[in-house]
């Protein structure tokens, strides 16, 4: 099998960088071994919430010297100050482009409300996603509107939420008897079950019916994310039939809007030509001088692969693209040079809110994102995403934006590489 | 249980209960019965362990088709943990209705010196509604038909002819072409033929038991995966032949359920068992040889099986079917089409196999297409069954877009 370009990891960044590619002419496989990370997406993408000293970040954009300074090795000051800056504004464009519309900019952190009612500095947000700046919510009163046990999104905490940034709020709770089926199995009472009911035209006038009830004297409804799966058109009917806005608020996982999205790009990617293939695992690569020239998986055995450009986007821990064992962190597909520390002990703080040094541990870098096997960088092999070494996404917030940006750098190093390069086109 | 590597042989532990696989299954979606994947797997088999009473009979509802083991992030084994447990604990006696699914050689046998009539009387209504009664066959169903005299007593007619080409193959045919369908044989035949390569068939060739293994008759399947795997080592280690197929599932059984469900150790030859559009996908990219085509302009939908997605092998069958001059193929988003095998023709099944399958037909009946693709012999009953097009293996309609 022939590509331009083989990409193993199948979430954000390979898919990212794959439609990328896919749009400039390129032939592009994704090798995926399963689902990816953004089944736990929060609607939001952060760009870079916190400094790694804890210092809160309000313009990204404005803290990349600060950044440099802290972590040298970071993925966005390899990439540099005015790259990060090009890419974290263009990546709104892309999305824009395929289809994606968010709310939010690169030059100043805006804030959205978790399922725990907890309020944080974010980068872009989806559409109908609840997206506020700091003293700018133009509503007085919101209803907080749930299904009855329903237990992934909590009113209570929600609610505390909004009075703190003063907006007064009613909870109320209502069910559909169709709902009773998926009762059944309470612990299979989720979002993405929730809305293969709610989502049914023939229930869409009795939601209209129980919202407008359960919101009167409310300008605003806030809802979990359970409602218009695959169906953009879904929540501006609602909305437009209720006459006035519903909020999304992400709920515990599965995240819905993050299964549609991963469905969405993956469609994406497809339709523009490129091969998915779910469901397969790269093992081992032959590498001849500082080349990859042959990938193998377990489902394709003795049929190699072979591109001339390599994408490893596999995923951290969760994904198995970093796996660990007692005394190392290595990456078990090429077996590249890996960051972490080498006394097991230094790995955890036992305080699990505390700072984790195993989120920083990844594959080693240069300048060009290329992969290092036994300290020479590999020419045709690429690392993105979140198998990358020298950021802590959950203590820095920048999970989705290293994602996000090291997919469109290492596209663009392999556009430059080949020729074919022409910058992401700036919308409106 | 792996101390090193911390894993238990079904790796029920590694779930970290994302639940996503519960997002994929095609059952839980629409049939309120069945708990899950999660809950019926790795969930279940904690609680199994400790004591086999847990084990819940809901557990029959589960397809088998293994998309929570394709999506699963952790590598989770969850299709072959449900598969072992219904296996293991299952106290529910097989009815005869599902003695008469599950045995597709023996029916194959029995039907087909009097296909014309068992043809005619099965697609008889008031027959259907006598039937449905007695055997709880949904009366909707359009059953199989049956062909009049067996691939294999066809295939006696031309094995000398096949012993003359100078490439050699075995051919494992399954119980669909040998009783249902022999011209897809024929089909595979003529394209492998006209590569220079000859065909002999497994001197004894048992059904791989994939409807014996979901109706619960173990022992049987098992008798069966012992004859087969020794009748594929003796073409793959003894005369050096690779074993083709053309039914994805059939394979994928062959492949994988031999070792990981009845314990049959194939591990020496499960290489050398491949569908055939990857040996010729193979042939055709590491070599000069070439198919020559006619020009056959066709808007042509594939629809890829649960197995096909489980055995990763899509791709092979695509790429063949657009070496045919001005073909244009369409991958289909990937969707159960909800028969599974013989769980679509039970009348307690039929709604929820309907269901299941309707994203599907959706997409066949709107996409303008000229006829539908796939390596699955039930996928096909059921598309042709549900939608207003024709289902083709591609095999056959590249044997019919081949030059004469």
């Amino acid at each position: 099998m022939k590509f331009d370009t083989v990409i193993i990891g199948g979430g954000l960044t390979g898919l990212i960088s794959g439609i990328r590619l896919m749009q400039k002419g390129q032939k592009c496989a994704i090798i995926s071994s399963g689902q990816s990370a953004l089944h736990f997406f929060s609607g939001s993408f952060d760009l870079l919430n916190n400094l790694p000293d804890g210092t809160p970040v309000n313009n990204p954009e404005a803290s990349l010297l600060e950044l440099s300074k802290q972590a040298p090795n970071h993925p966005y000051v390899k990439m540099g100050e005015s790259k990060f800056t090009e890419l974290a504004q263009k990546a709104k464009s892309f999305l824009t482009e395929i289809g994606i519309k968010t709310q939010g900019c690169s030059h100043k952190n805006h804030y959205r409300i978790t399922p725990m009612g907890m309020i944080k500095p974010t980068w872009l947000t989806m559409s109908n996603f609840a997206f506020f700046e700091v003293g700018k919510f133009p509503w007085k009163k919101a209803a907080i509107i749930n299904i009855e046990g329903f237990l992934d999104f909590n009113p209570d905490f929600i609610s505390e939420a909004f009075e703190k940034i003063g907006v007064e709020t009613s909870i109320a709770y209502f069910n559909l008897p169709e709902l009773n089926l998926i009762r059944k199995n309470p612990s299979e009472f989720r979002s993405t079950n929730l809305s293969f009911v709610l989502d049914k035209e023939v229930n869409q006038d009795l939601l209209v019916k129980i919202l407008s009830e359960k919101s009167q004297g409310c300008e605003l409804i806030i809802f979990p994310d359970c409602i218009g799966f695959r169906n953009a058109d879904l929540l501006p009917g609602l909305i437009n039939r209720l006459g006035k806005p519903i909020y999304l608020i992400p709920t515990f996982p599965p995240s819905l809007v993050g299964v549609s999205t991963q469905l969405y790009l993956k469609d994406y990617f497809t339709k523009l030509g490129g091969v998915f293939m779910l469901g397969d695992n790269a093992t081992h690569a032959d590498i001849e001088g500082n080349q990859v020239t042959n990938l193998y998986t377990l489902n394709h055995g003795n049929i190699p692969i072979s591109a001339k450009n390599v994408i490893l986007s596999s995923g951290s821990f969760f994904s198995q693209g970093l796996l660990a064992d007692i005394k190392q962190v290595y990456e078990p597909v090429f077996d590249l040079d890996t960051d972490y520390l080498t006394d097991r002990a230094d790995w955890y703080n036992s305080n699990l809110f505390e700072k984790q040094n195993y989120q920083q541990f990844g594959v080693k870098t240069d300048k060009n994102f290329h992969g290092i096997k036994n300290d020479t960088p590999i020419d045709n092999l690429y690392v993105a995403g979140a198998i990358l070494s020298g950021f802590n996404p959950l203590k820095e917030g920048c999970g989705a934006g290293v994602s996000f940006l090291s997919a469109l750098y290492v596209a663009e190093q392999i556009l430059i590489k080949e020729k074919t390069y022409e910058p992401i086109a700036q919308y409106k | 249980m792996n101390l090193l590597l911390n894993t238990s042989e079904n790796n029920f532990e590694q779930c970290i209960k994302c639940t996503i696989c519960t997002v994929y299954c095609p059952v839980s979606k629409v049939n309120p019965d069945y708990p899950g994947p999660k809950h019926s797997g790795p969930d279940g088999e904690r609680l199994r362990l400790k004591d086999p009473d847990f084990y819940d009979e809901s557990l029959k509802y589960c397809i088998n088709c293994k998309r929570c083991e394709v999506a699963c992030p952790s590598n989770v084994k969850i299709g072959d943990i449900i598969q072992m447990a219904r296996i293991k604990y299952s106290k529910k006696k097989p009815i005869l209705r599902d003695v008469i699914l599950a045995h597709t050689d023996f029916m194959g046998t029995l039907a087909t010196p009097f296909a014309p009539i068992v043809n005619a009387m099965t697609s008889f209504k008031p027959v259907k509604s006598l039937i449905e009664p007695i055997l709880k066959i949904d009366k909707r169903r359009s059953l199989p038909k049956y062909s009049f005299g067996t691939f294999r007593s066809w295939y006696k007619k031309v094995a000398d002819k096949q012993k003359k080409y100078p490439t050699q193959v075995s051919y494992f045919h399954g119980c669909y072409v040998n009783y249902n369908n022999p011209q897809l044989g024929k089909d595979m035949i003529k394209v492998l033929n006209s590569l220079n390569i000859g065909i002999q068939l497994l001197e004894k060739e048992r059904c791989c038991g994939i409807a014996l293994i979901s109706n619960g008759f173990i022992d049987k399947a098992k008798k069966n995966a012992k004859i087969d795997e020794a009748e594929i080592r003796k073409s793959v280690i003894d005369k050096k032949l690779p074993v083709i197929t053309t039914s994805s599932s059939c394979t994928f059984t062959v492949r994988d359920e031999h070792s990981h469900l009845l314990g049959v150790d194939n591990s020496s030859v499960k290489d050398q068992v491949e569908l055939a559009t990857r040996y010729i996908y193979r042939l055709l990219s590491s070599s000069d040889t070439k198919l020559k085509f006619k020009n056959k302009p066709l808007k042509i939908a594939y629809h890829t099986p649960c197995h096909m997605a489980k055995l990763g092998w899509t791709y092979y069958s695509v790429e063949l079917l657009k070496l045919i001059p001005n073909v244009e193929v369409t991958v289909l988003e990937s969707n159960c089409c909800g028969i599974a095998g013989t769980f679509g023709f039970k009348k307690e099944n039929h709604e929820v196999s309907k269901k299941i399958g309707d994203p599907l037909f959706k997409q066949i009946e709107t996409g303008g297409f000229d006829l539908v693709a796939t390596d699955c012999e039930t996928c096909k009953w059921q598309i042709e069954m549900f939608t207003t097009k024709t289902c083709e293996h591609p095999l056959s309609i590249i044997a019919n877009a081949l030059e004469d």
